[in-house]
């Protein structure tokens, strides 16, 4: 035996006993619910000691393979200069334009299809995560790039959908007329909520803007003569198709694609808008406030315009989900929203578009698709959003900035590789 | 150039400015020297914009400033390179000059001017595609002045530049100082605790105590002075 081995050999059994010591753990820990079953019309209790056992028997391995991807991870991070073969892939694929252009053909192509090979119910679930991709890049404005915490995004979302709804109700209004005007009054109330909140950072900001979105939501539940209250407002027309007559299943078809469409030029925009003097200012808002200023850079319009814009995009899906369900209530409009569009931009990857994307992806469909787990689906979903978190903390994809990579080399202390930022 | 009347600046219920007055003439470079917590920093916040004064006067160029806000008075030409460096950590070398000359639209006079700031630091001219939170301190402190440098300032307001460097980085960034305000006839306010340092390269200077004002002479006779040598020159 070789002196290498004998550390190794002593860290495996230490790990073994330490996933020994989880398994009784939590064999404890699930003792009363696991083992004990309370029979009330015989009034017994029975002992199924044979669940404590497989308890024992499935964390042993689980945890045993958690400390190993733990200790991967640590090495990973130790030894940071060599490139893990995903970001390998996608140096590549970015590097060759014919693998991205025939990648982004194959994908485009999918996503036209996508309606008429699968059904109508598919097509209704990949429209809500199509809505969730717009939320998340219109929120990744505000948090990605500008850094600023928003919780209460959902109250712009609630506002574009109660705008068209009400626009809808009340004067006939359709559905092409009212997405601007949606969108805009979203804005304004973007201002409305940025102006208060423009000394706020950090946590402070985060609480006031998690009480903006609660007072939209209250405001809708109880000022009956506007909103009708608790039980929203019923009847609103889908989108219309110059004036032609529709099926419901056409609806959908028609539906994916006006999102489809908004998608794409969400996507356009947020990728210029990174690249321009305002995204620019932005990001330097979000490193340094003060050096920011004294770039001569306007800290309350640059702030604004964060809020503004994430807003309009929250505006223009409200409008889209109102058209979608033809029905809306305060209570799709709750704190849980904004989590979720949150959770979205953080998993996916803060300020990377195609993070965003990724993440919304995984969030709205894992859920949906998870239904044949029926009552373990959100357990597992709670699982995966830790088990991202702890192993991928920049999130699914990360933003790509320029990389340089330090060599060390004789006298000349690193040679900087510059590979393009790419959207 | 710039002339401060009066000046009163308070946080919160903390009077940091206890009626500052000075001049800045045209051309030269005069310092500020003092210990820690005399208001050295805040007089910079103050002219900035960053922390506006309550009370008092500042005159830019005959223009009043001290009610504008920060952005208003770079766009004067009063740069503030803040204390302790703060460029943008996650943007290049490159980038963080490119945030200096934010405001400015001309494509070929930012050019020439990223030329003659990596000619000035030929150091950064390595590094420009570096991320600014990987450079050294005194990379970072070359950075920030570069940075200043970008919107062709008139006035340009250092912060403690040699905060935290080396001494043989100390020498080549107040040279570089010295250099700048030969060559473009920047007027240049410099706060320093490295006194010694400051006095030699300074045409004026101003010695600041809690707030007030205790001193004012060339530098050359600051540098003699009993007093100054007692207080902050540790001879």
């Amino acid at each position: 035996m070789n002196t290498q081995s004998i550390p190794f050999i002593r860290r495996a059994v230490s790990e073994i006993g330490r996933s020994l010591l989880v398994s009784c753990w939590f064999m404890f820990l699930t003792f009363p619910i696991m083992v004990i079953k309370v029979n009330p019309l015989e009034r017994t209790i029975d002992w199924q000691w044979m669940r404590l056992v497989w308890i024992g028997l499935a964390v042993f391995p689980l945890s045993l393979v958690w400390r190993w991807l733990m200790m991967r991870k640590e090495q990973g991070s130790a030894k940071d200069g060599e490139d893990s073969w995903q970001k390998r892939l996608g140096e590549r694929i970015r590097a060759d334009r014919k693998i991205s252009a025939a990648i982004l053909a194959l994908l485009a192509a999918f996503v036209v299809a996508f309606p008429f090979i699968f059904s109508s119910y598919q097509t209704q679930i990949m429209i809500s995560a199509l809505m969730y991709v717009m939320l998340g890049l219109g929120l990744n404005i505000v948090v990605g790039l500008a850094g600023l915490l928003d919780l209460g995004y959902v109250a712009f979302y609630a506002v574009g959908a109660y705008s068209y709804a009400l626009l809808n109700h009340h004067f006939g209004l359709g559905f092409w007329s009212a997405l601007p005007i949606g969108a805009g009054l979203a804005t304004i109330f973007g201002i409305l909520l940025g102006f208060p909140v423009l000394r706020l950072r950090g946590d402070y900001l985060a609480i006031v803007t998690l009480g903006f979105g609660e007072i939209i939501r209250l405001v809708l539940e109880n000022w009956n003569a506007f909103s009708q209250g608790p039980s929203g407002i019923a009847g609103i027309s889908r989108p219309g198709f110059f004036g032609i007559e529709l099926s419901l299943s056409q609806h959908t078809v028609f539906l994916y694609f006006i999102v489809l469409a908004l998608v794409a030029f969400t996507i356009l925009v947020v990728s210029r808008l990174r690249n321009s003097r305002i995204g620019r200012a932005w990001i330097a808002l979000r490193e340094d406030e003060i050096a920011c200023q004294a770039m001569g850079i306007d800290k309350t319009k640059t702030k604004l315009t964060a809020f503004a814009l994430g807003a309009t995009w929250a505006g223009f899906v409200g409008c889209i989900f109102a058209a979608k369900t033809t029905f809306i209530n305060p209570a799709s409009f709750t704190f849980m929203e904004s989590a979720i569009i949150l959770s979205i931009v953080v998993l996916g990857g803060m300020g990377s578009i195609i993070g965003v994307i990724v993440g919304a992806l995984v969030l709205i469909l894992l859920p949906e698709y998870l239904r044949a787990f029926s009552e373990y689906r959100m357990l597992v979903f709670g699982a995966s959003m830790v088990l991202i978190m702890v192993f991928r903390p920049q999130g699914i994809i990360t933003g790509v900035r320029r990389h340089y990579r330090f060599r060390q080399k004789e006298g000349t202390e690193e040679q900087g590789e510059r590979d393009a930022a790419s959207a | 150039m710039l002339k401060v009347k009066n000046l009163h600046t308070y946080y919160g219920g903390i009077h940091a400015l206890k009626s500052v007055s000075f001049d800045l003439p045209e051309g030269e470079i005069i310092t500020l020297i003092g210990a820690n917590g005399a208001g050295k920093s805040t007089t910079l916040m103050s002219i900035s914009g960053i922390v506006p004064p309550r009370y008092g006067e500042i005159i830019f160029l005959g223009t009043p400033i001290h009610q504008l806000s920060p952005d208003r008075i770079f766009a004067l030409g009063i740069v503030q390179v803040p204390e302790g460096r703060r460029i943008f950590p996650q943007l290049t070398v490159r980038e963080n000059l490119d945030m200096g000359a934010y405001l400015r639209t001309d494509r070929k006079g930012i050019a020439q001017d990223i030329d003659y700031i990596f000619n000035l630091f030929p150091r950064l001219a390595e590094r420009r595609h570096q991320l600014g939170g990987t450079l050294s301190g005194g990379e970072q402190q070359m950075l920030a002045i570069s940075r200043g440098l970008m919107s062709r300032p008139k006035l340009l307001l250092l912060d403690e530049p040699s905060l935290g460097l080396a001494p043989v980085l100390v020498q080549l960034i107040f040279a570089t100082i010295e250099k700048i305000n030969r060559e473009n006839k920047t007027t240049i306010f410099l706060v320093e605790q490295n006194a010694n340092m400051a006095l030699r390269i300074a045409h004026r200077g101003y010695v600041m105590e809690s707030g007030v004002i205790t001193l004012e002479d060339t530098a050359a006779n600051l540098l003699k002075s009993e007093k100054v040598k007692q207080a902050y020159l540790g001879l």
